[in-house]
């Protein structure tokens, strides 16, 4: 077990070092205009351009900018390990402006991600037990409306409706935790919820037809024939063997979020790494949309490490050497 | 209330399961009557979707009530199963009445341990400590004849052979000496050699703890070997039932000469086997009069219009249901008499 995961770490410095070059090659081999014009003001000479371009490296190759970025990469840089250099707009840190970014993201889907699994599975199993009920019939009503309901919509309509017209719930905007508590959950409340009911409605399905399938197997029947009460039967052998393909969407849903929750981010102005990388690329600012991209490709290659190990432990029948 | 040991453990009267499809109504089991003692094994034979199965799921009440329309009667220690409360029937479940099913690969749980699975069983109707659960899962295991029987407890399913999987699936349901085992199909999925084991088990288990078996099988060899009783099924209804000893010696009904004419023996000389030709009827829309007349050498003027009764022919022979006069079925049925045709070998 240990060799594999030192293996699947391995092969995960690869993938991660295959997407910073395909996003590196991106900016630089299609570039959508010089990114010195953005700092030079207006009507700048060609000389105060290359000025510019030897500030921010631009002059030199593209393999020798390359280079210097993978080695601040692995080596660090003045701003400690990993170097992710910094800003062309205000020559500040990425690695600095990542982690003041990184948490409003991480809460955002740490606390979307409880609401959905939650919400999600046990909608499923209810779908399920009660099959063709009312019920039912309401729920996966439901969940087709949460799937096809688009997040913008959905976040614009929560905001109008609780902020306000109700004030139930604080507007747009991210406050600190560290600051206010309530001031952060009454910010956090409706971006989790928005977030969380397109997923929950993914997972109910899921949850549901999984669960149905195997409720249909030799096993369960095996269960009900010992004598086990009808929730041992339902929870314990039939969800226990409907978790695994669970298991791995959600690893892989949060890990996508970690730089997919623009939407969100953007509809309650959370400003987290989503937003970032948006406002980064539209203004070429490729050491923070590198910064974000490996931080993101780093989540999904741990996630689906941590998926594959946690399976080995749901299913006995999976063993790694 | 009936005494188990002298009078019929269980007591299946106009058994009649029907399920009701989008396509219409699926006529499972019609009709069905038959009676099990203590010490008894009762082989149940005939082709697949014959009813074997359903009836033995909706004994043990495992058949959706919601979906299913049951009829007639399962008096078991004085009580009818297909009425009682879900609650009071699965306390019989597992307790009262086992059950051994088809396919030992999946009728095992693939998440949790062998021995977990059998403990399970312990503590769903006893109230004894986890610790005691299990060591009641490897006497068990021990008992039917699994080496090391205290390390594999600790095994997957998947870790098991099928013969030991299925010997765990009599463990689990030996659990609290119940008075009936049904095994359905118990060696269909399995090695023949690991087979004629898993029967041998049965019988032991069955002289051991003095209960009643239900044997379903399409296996005519292993019903010859041990069963006291037999029930030869088609389209959900009984075609003929009596003791094993006349069924083989005798067999009175077309059916059952054909699935004895398709049967290979070793002792019989025969230079093909026989098949019956076609297939079993759709039970959507089964066909009138005998349901067998579709695909029966004997059928005659009655057999498509008027369902023969199950009745004894004549006051010695046990009960068939077929048109055919006595005197044919004594001259049919004792060319196919298995004992004859081993001595003539």
């Amino acid at each position: 077990m240990a060799f594999y995961i030192a293996r699947r770490l391995v092969w995960t410095l690869v993938v991660v070092a295959c997407v910073l070059a395909i996003t590196f090659a991106v900016f630089y081999l299609l570039p959508a205009g010089d990114p010195a014009l953005r700092f030079a003001g207006k009507s700048p000479t060609p000389a105060e351009i290359n000025q510019i371009h030897k500030r921010l490296g631009l002059d030199r190759p593209w393999y020798v900018q390359f280079g210097k970025f993978s080695k601040g990469f692995f080596i660090g840089d003045k701003y400690g390990w990993p170097g992710l250099g910094y800003t062309y707009a205000g020559q500040t840190s990425v690695k600095a402006l990542i982690i003041a970014r990184a948490p409003r993201t991480l809460l955002l889907i740490a606390g979307a991600a409880i609401l959905w699994l939650v919400l999600g599975v046990s909608v499923g199993v209810i779908s399920a037990v009660k099959r063709r009920s009312v019920v039912d019939r309401l729920a996966m009503g439901f969940a087709l409306v949460g799937i096809s309901t688009p997040v913008f919509w959905l976040g614009l309509m929560a905001l109008f409706i609780f902020w306000r017209q109700l004030g139930w719930t604080g507007g747009t905007g991210y406050v600190s935790p560290a600051d206010s508590i309530t001031g952060f959950f009454s910010h956090m409340i409706l971006p989790w919820t928005v977030l969380a009911l397109l997923y929950a409605a993914f997972y109910a399905r899921m949850t549901r037809n999984n669960l149905l399938e195997t409720l249909g197997e030799d096993y369960i029947r095996t269960a009900r024939a010992k004598g086990l009460p009808e929730r041992t039967v339902i929870f314990k052998h039939g969800l226990r063997a409907s978790l695994t393909p669970i298991v791995t969407m959600f690893g892989l849903d949060i890990a996508l979020l970690v730089g997919g929750a623009i939407i969100t981010e953007s509809v309650f102005n959370l400003q987290g790494l989503g937003y970032l990388a948006i406002n980064s690329a539209l203004q070429q600012d490729l050491p923070i949309v590198l910064g974000v991209v490996l931080l993101a490709s780093v989540a999904v290659a741990l996630a689906n490490l941590v998926v594959d190990v946690l399976y080995a432990f749901i299913d006995p029948r999976v063993r790694y050497a | 209330m009936t005494t188990p040991r002298e009078g019929k453990l269980l007591d299946v009267r106009g058994l009649t399961v029907r399920f009701p499809t989008s396509d219409g109504v699926v006529q499972a089991v019609s009709d069905v009557s038959f009676s099990l003692s203590r010490g008894e094994t009762l082989g149940v034979v005939g082709e697949s979707g014959s009813g074997k199965s359903v009836s033995n799921l909706a004994i043990m009440g495992l058949l959706n009530r919601q979906r299913t329309a049951i009829s007639g009667e399962v008096e078991f220690m004085g009580r009818d199963l297909l009425t009682m409360p879900q609650d009071d029937l699965r306390h019989i479940r597992g307790k009262d009445i086992a059950m051994v099913f088809q396919d030992p690969f999946a009728c095992l749980h693939p998440m949790y341990r062998v021995g977990a699975q059998i403990a399970e069983a312990v503590t769903a109707h006893q109230d004894v400590s986890h610790d005691a659960a299990w060591a009641r899962a490897v006497e068990l295991l021990d008992h039917v004849g699994i080496p090391n029987a205290k390390s594999r407890a600790r095994d997957y399913p998947h870790q098991f052979s099928g013969g030991m999987r299925q010997r765990a699936m009599i463990a689990m349901a030996l659990v609290h000496n119940p008075s009936i085992l049904i095994c359905d199909e118990p060696t269909t999925a399995l090695d023949v050699t690991v087979q004629a084991q898993i029967i041998e088990l049965i019988e032991e288990v069955k002289r051991e703890f003095d209960i009643g078996v239900i044997l379903v099988t399409h296996d005519l060899g292993v019903v010859a070997e041990t069963a006291n009783s037999v029930m030869v099924m088609y389209a959900g209804r009984i075609m003929e039932y009596g003791p094993a000893r006349q069924i083989f010696d005798q067999p009175q009904h077309p059916y059952a000469w054909g699935l004895l004419d398709s049967m290979p023996s070793i002792e019989r000389r025969l230079t093909a086997l026989v098949p019956i030709e076609g297939s079993p009827p759709s039970l959507l829309s089964p066909p009138s009069g005998c349901p067998f007349h579709t695909r029966c050498r004997f059928r005659f003027e009655p057999c498509a219009t008027e369902r023969p009764p199950l009745v004894a022919p004549v006051p010695d022979a046990h009960p068939d249901a077929c048109w055919l006069p006595w005197d044919e079925k004594l001259r049919e049925g004792s060319k196919r008499s298995v004992d004859r045709l081993g001595d003539a070998a």
